[in-house]
Parts: C-alpha cells; sequence; structure tokens
C-alpha cells in the first residue's frame, strides 16, 4: 500500500497547511514553503517507519480543528497549531521532524542556504589546518595528570 | 551438533574483535559468534542525499529505533539516558565519534586517592603496551605532549583545528584552560590499507570513505587471515554448563532461526555492558539459578553509562558544520579531583566542530529558538553552520541500584528475554553536570556564542555501557578476577566493558580494547593452567 492510501486526503490537506505554517515560502531568500508540492511529494514518498506517528499527528490535529486547517483563518490555526505542540508531544515531533527532514534536503533550499547539492561521499571537504600556535601556552603547562600509587 | 572450538567469542565488536586477533597466534580453533553481519559502506546514510534523516531511521543510534533484524529490544524506559549501541560485525565501533581518549591513570585508585567506589585490580602502567598496540592496530591520529596525559606516541597526526578547533582554542586560552587536540581513530594519513579522512562529516553512522577504524576493517581482516573463524547472524541464548560447573558451549540460533548447540572448551564474552549481564542472567540452571557466574549477584548492578551534559550556542563566523569530523578537542582541567567544586571525581570535556542542516532544524526548532512562520528563514541562517558545542562527560560512579535485568514481557525476534534497564542520575554526578554545563557556557560565551542551549542529560547518549560484570579480587563483590575470568566458572572469560569498575570521564573504546588485548595475553601466558 502506498503512504498516499495511508494518509487520508484530508490528512494529506492538513499536512499541506501545517508544513506551510512551519516553513513559509520567502521571496528574498527564493526559496518555497514546505508545502510545495515536491517537498510534499518527498515527505509522502519517504515517510516510511513514521507513517504511523505521523498518522496520529493529523488526526490528533483533526480533533482539535474540527475542520480541515485549510477552511480556517490564520488566527484560529495558530490556536490550534499551539495546542497541537502542547498535546501531542511524540507523534508531533515525528511530524515536525519528517517536514524538516525533506525541506532541508530540498535542492532550491540547500541552494539558498550556499551548500551543495551533493551527499557527502565520495567527494567530501576541505578542512583548513588552523593555527595551531594556539595551542603553544597549553603546551608550556606543567604535566596536570594525577599520579596514582 | 557443531564441531567443538577451542575458544568460542561472542560478539565481533570492539572487545571480541581484540581477543580474537591476539588469540590467533596460539593457532587454536577459534570461532566468534556475531548477531549481526558484515556491514557495506557503500550503503551508508554519507553516500545518500537523505544521509541526516537516517539518523532517525535504520541508522540511528538507538536498537529500539533503528529495529533492524540484528538488532535486540531494550526497556530503557526507567531511565533518563536511553541505550544507544549497534549490533553487527565491528559492533558499536561501526557507530561510534572515533573519540579514542584512554583512561587516566588515577581513574583506576579512586578508592585510594579520593574514597569513594573501588579501585581497580589492575592500573594504568599494566595496560599501557596494550592501549599502545591497540592504537597501532586500530590507527590512532593525535598529538603527542598532552600536559594533562602520560606521554603517548599516537601513529598519525592530528585532526586539523579547523574554524572550529581555532574558535574553541582561542576561548579557551582566554580562560586560561586546558585544552588539546584528541586523540581520534579517523586516519588523517593513508594507513593499513585504509584511506585518509575526506570530512564527510557525518561519521559516526558508518564512515563510507573507511577512514574511521571499525574493528570490521582494522582487527578482523588480520584475525580472519591468521585463522579465526567468525559465524554471522548468530543469535546466542545462553551458555550451557557441565556437570563440573565448567561452561561447555552456547545455545544459538543460526542464520535460518535454527536453534543449534556449539562446545566450546573455553568461552569468552565480548557483548557490552548490556549485552553481557543479560546473556548470563539468561544462562540459569540448577547450579546457577541466578545466572551464571553471578555468585556475588553483582552480575547486571553497577551500570555506570556517562552523563553527559552539553551546552551549544551560535557564533557569528562560519564553523565546520558538518563539514569534518564531529569533535576535534578535548579538555581535562576538570577531569581530576578538586573537593573546592562539590563533587569527587570529574570530566572531560569534548567539543564539537557543528552539525548539518536537517539537524540544526529539528533540534532548534525542539529546543524553540528556531520560530514557525516568516521569521524562520532569517533565524535558521543565524543558526545554520554557526554551531559550536562543549559537552561535558561526567564520570558515573557505580551504585548497585543501577542495573540490567531479564524484562518479564520483551523478547527479541527469536523469544530471547530482552534487558531491562533501570537507572538513576546520582547526587554527585548530576552536581558534576551543572559544574559542566556552568563551564560550557563560560567557554562558549569566551567564543562570542549566542543562543546558548543546553541538553543535559542528552538523552540518546547512553553509548558507553560499564560495570555490569566487575573486576576485582574479591569474589563476593566482583564477577571476574583481575585478568578477566570468572571466580565461578574457570573456563569464562569477560572483555568488554562490563568489567570496569569504575567508569572514569572519558570514552572508554581505547580501554575496553587494552583490556580485551591484556586478558589474551594473561591467557596467553597461562594456557598451561588457565582453569587452575
Amino acid at each position: 500500500m502506498s503512504v498516499e492510501n495511508v494518509l487520508s486526503a484530508r490528512q494529506c490537506g492538513d499536512l499541506r497547511v501545517i508544513a506551510a505554517m512551519m516553513i513559509p515560502a520567502n521571496a528574498e531568500y527564493e526559496v518555497p514553503g514546505a508545502d510545495d508540492p515536491v517537498i510534499q511529494a518527498d515527505i509522502l514518498a519517504t515517510l516510511g517507519r513514521d507513517v504511523g506517528q505521523v498518522s496520529e499527528a493529523l488526526d490528533h490535529l483533526a480533533r482539535i480543528a474540527g475542520a480541515p486547517l485549510a477552511g480556517l483563518d490564520d488566527a484560529r490555526r495558530e490556536v490550534i497549531a499551539k495546542e497541537f505542540r502542547a498535546t501531542a508531544a511524540a507523534s508531533a515531533a515525528t511530524l515536525i521532524r519528517v517536514v524538516l527532514q525533506c525541506y532541508y534536503r530540498d535542492d532550491r533550499v540547500l541552494r539558498s542556504l550556499g551548500l551543495e547539492l551533493r551527499p557527502p561521499f565520495p567527494k567530501g571537504y576541505s578542512l583548513e589546518q588552523g593555527d595551531w600556535s594556539l595551542l603553544d601556552p597549553v603546551k608550556a603547562r606543567p604535566p596536570i595528570w594525577r599520579r596514582a600509587p | 551438533m557443531n564441531d567443538p572450538v577451542d575458544v568460542l567469542i561472542i560478539g565481533a565488536g570492539a572487545s571480541g574483535a581484540a581477543v580474537a586477533w591476539s588469540l590467533a597466534d596460539t593457532r587454536m580453533h577459534i570461532l566468534c559468534m556475531e548477531q549481526g553481519g558484515w556491514m557495506n559502506p557503500a550503503e551508508y546514510p554519507s553516500t545518500g542525499r537523505d544521509w541526516e534523516a537516517r539518523f532517525y531511521g535504520d541508522y540511528s543510534p538507538s536498537p529500539n529505533i533503528r529495529a533492524r533484524p540484528e538488532d535486540y529490544p531494550i526497556n530503557d524506559d526507567n531511565s533518563p539516558i536511553k541505550v544507544v549501541n549497534f549490533n553487527g560485525v565491528g559492533g558499536s565501533t561501526v557507530m561510534y565519534t572515533a573519540h579514542f581518549p584512554r583512561l587516566h591513570p588515577s581513574d583506576f585508585r579512586v578508592r585510594t586517592l579520593d574514597g569513594v567506589a573501588e579501585d581497580w585490580p589492575i592500573d594504568y602502567d599494566t595496560l599501557a603496551p596494550f592501549f599502545a598496540e591497540n592504537d597501532r592496530m586500530m590507527g590512532v591520529s593525535g598529538l603527542a605532549g598532552d600536559p594533562a596525559f602520560p606521554p603517548t606516541e599516537p601513529p598519525m597526526p592530528p585532526l586539523p583545528l579547523g574554524r572550529s578547533g581555532a574558535l574553541l582554542g582561542q576561548a579557551m586560552n582566554k580562560l586560561g584552560w586546558h585544552w588539546w587536540p584528541s586523540d581520534t581513530t579517523v586516519a588523517t594519513t593513508d594507513y593499513e590499507g585504509r584511506a585518509r579522512c575526506i570530512n564527510l562529516g557525518h561519521c559516526t553512522p558508518g564512515c563510507a570513505q573507511g577512514a574511521k577504524a571499525s574493528t570490521d576493517i582494522t582487527y578482523w581482516p588480520v584475525a580472519l587471515r591468521a585463522g579465526v573463524e567468525l559465524r554471522t547472524h548468530c543469535r546466542v541464548r545462553e551458555i550451557t554448563t557441565n556437570e563440573h560447573g565448567m561452561a561447555s558451549g552456547v545455545v544459538y540460533y543460526d542464520k535460518d532461526g535454527v536453534e543449534r548447540f556449539q562446545p566450546a572448551e573455553v568461552v569468552i564474552i565480548a557483548c557490552n555492558g548490556i549485552g553481557t549481564p543479560r546473556l548470563l542472567l539468561n544462562s540459569v540452571s540448577g547450579r546457577f539459578p541466578n545466572g551464571l557466574a553471578n555468585s556475588s549477584g553483582m552480575v547486571g548492578k553497577n551500570l555506570m553509562f556517562h552523563p553527559y551534559a552539553q551546552v551549544y550556542g551560535y557564533v557569528e563566523e562560519p564553523t565546520d558544520s558538518n563539514r569534518a569530523p564531529p569533535t576535534c578537542l578535548w579538555s581535562k582541567e576538570f577531569y581530576e579531583t578538586d573537593t573546592s567544586r562539590g563533587f569527587v571525581r570529574g570530566y572531560a570535556i569534548q567539543f564539537g566542530r557543528g552539525i548539518g542542516p536537517v539537524v540544526e532544524a529539528i533540534m532548534s526548532e525542539g529546543k524553540g529558538i528556531l520560530p514557525w512562520g516568516a521569521d524562520h528563514h532569517r533565524v535558521f541562517r543565524k543558526l545554520n553552520g554557526h554551531r559550536l558545542a562543549a559537552s561535558a562527560i561526567c564520570e558515573d560512579l557505580p551504585e548497585e541500584h543501577n542495573r540490567v535485568t531479564l524484562d518479564p514481557v520483551l523478547t527479541d525476534s527469536h523469544g530471547i528475554p530482552a534487558p531491562r534497564v533501570d537507572y538513576s542520575i546520582s547526587a554527585n554526578s548530576a552536581k558534576m553536570m551543572e559544574h559542566g554545563i556552568a563551564r560550557g557556557r563560560e567557554i562558549l560565551t569566551a567564543a562570542g556564542a549566542t543562543d546558548i542551549c543546553v541538553n543535559s542529560p542528552i538523552p540518546y547518549g547512553g553509548w558507553h555501557l560499564l560495570g555490569t560484570a566487575r573486576m576485582g579480587n574479591d569474589p563476593e563483590r566482583s564477577v571476574v578476577n583481575e585478568w578477566g575470568r570468572s571466580h565461578d566458572v574457570k573456563n569464562l572469560f569477560i572483555v568488554d566493558g562490563s568489567v570496569f569498575v569504575t567508569s572514569g570521564g572519558v570514552n572508554p573504546t581505547s580501554t575496553i580494547q587494552a583490556i580485551a588485548l591484556y586478558v589474551a595475553d594473561q591467557m596467553k601466558r597461562r594456557l598451561a593452567d588457565l582453569f587452575d
């Protein structure tokens, strides 16, 4: 069964709205919001073992809201979001994590942050040696370890 | 029934690999059983774009979250510090930061020096040659001349300071406190077939480059060439004994889940401070109704973690972030006892260079410093790539109520009772953590950091699993003698962190492996009268 079928249309809709509340699009930084279709598709495609907790979080959210989030005004959504985070700690944390982990691997977001669009391996990164003379005052100290009988 | 072997080692991690390699020159038939399999570095997280996300899934350090078929569950609900480990060839050396300090000479004499806990039956000088041998086998990078430690000779130069190390070094110099580049098992040069570090940064959940030493790429290839047999995906249920009260072998489940018996002349346990007491407590018989090697009642008791008090903050300058091995420096300024601090013993400080964007976002959101809404992007850009961290790794003293028992309900996939951990942080450790947090704040403030946050204890910080089958000269107060042999069962040995008498205030892998090499050396010297 695909994840899309595990999450209902109502859950998917609420997920989009809550994700946009977390991270809205921003023209200044040229980044999409977390409700962007590509990011949402990544979330749904990679929910994997988190699907149960995310589904539970969205059900809890629906109970608090009493209606699809998309149909509520901003002020009401803010109240619901606060209550959601306060009353569904574990599952809410999972939902927030899956949004963040997909958002911060999106090409457009990484580009905006000045990060390369690749995994660490095989290219790795360069690391400057740094100023080893900083260690001179420490080298000048007498031994500070405690001798044992 | 399988053919009998001379030596059966249970566990192919840090200590199991070391003891197997050392005993190989006896030319005995040595078999090691490991519940996990060989790792494939091409599948490590750093090879994919989802490298950070996998830390919360199939490469989580928590076996309860990771839940691979090789893992067994651990009930750690009654502990503020959750157990983290890895199961497979290499054990938790596959999934560690490669920070590689040794216990200090004073750590072996805590009763004599400070009037607490008990002295070890061995000392630093006894282990010194085995530390050096282990440094060569694992491949340690570091800088000789640390005034906080007896002389050492790391075979490779230290990791670069980088931006983060320089910022932290400047801060420590302002305060006049000790700091030094860490000993690490990350290779800074090509070493014994391993390629040098190229700064993948995501070192902990397996090094795809092979620069980080894990025993699957250090000890095991050499041990296998020397004739040691390693049988993977074999989960040992219990150690059996004969009519003479000697270990006779093990009952295990093979890779197909079939129950089998493996006879052995000598059994060596190398399953870590949780797995070892679990196995001993599961090995009950008419002669050993309270578990094997447990006439003292000490099996499973005196569990020690190292409570970590972590302080982190954000500087204006860019740090190394995730683009370098995560740890680079240590400080031993507060390691040795100073009773004016209000606690005995002490802690090392382990410095962190920074983290990647996903982990930064998740941690900062959780701490409430990364807002939802329009300001999210501005704040994230201030945080990401600007983090520095200092963690006090506090010496935990042994207390019998901190213990590993068998859970009455929870079992692993083979139906073997799972371990249960009951643990609380002592008043002494809590004072030490508070002291470490205050010093961490001073360090980060000296570095110019703001938005300082605290994780104390780091909840998923139970890396170091120590003390649950401790060594000692008194059979009524210890499980094994001063060279690792069970007081009760003369052909049963333990070589992992469970034999620690006290924990010291540093990462224990180096000392665990030195002890394993020392025990192997003692066994070789005593082959003619090993069971006397």
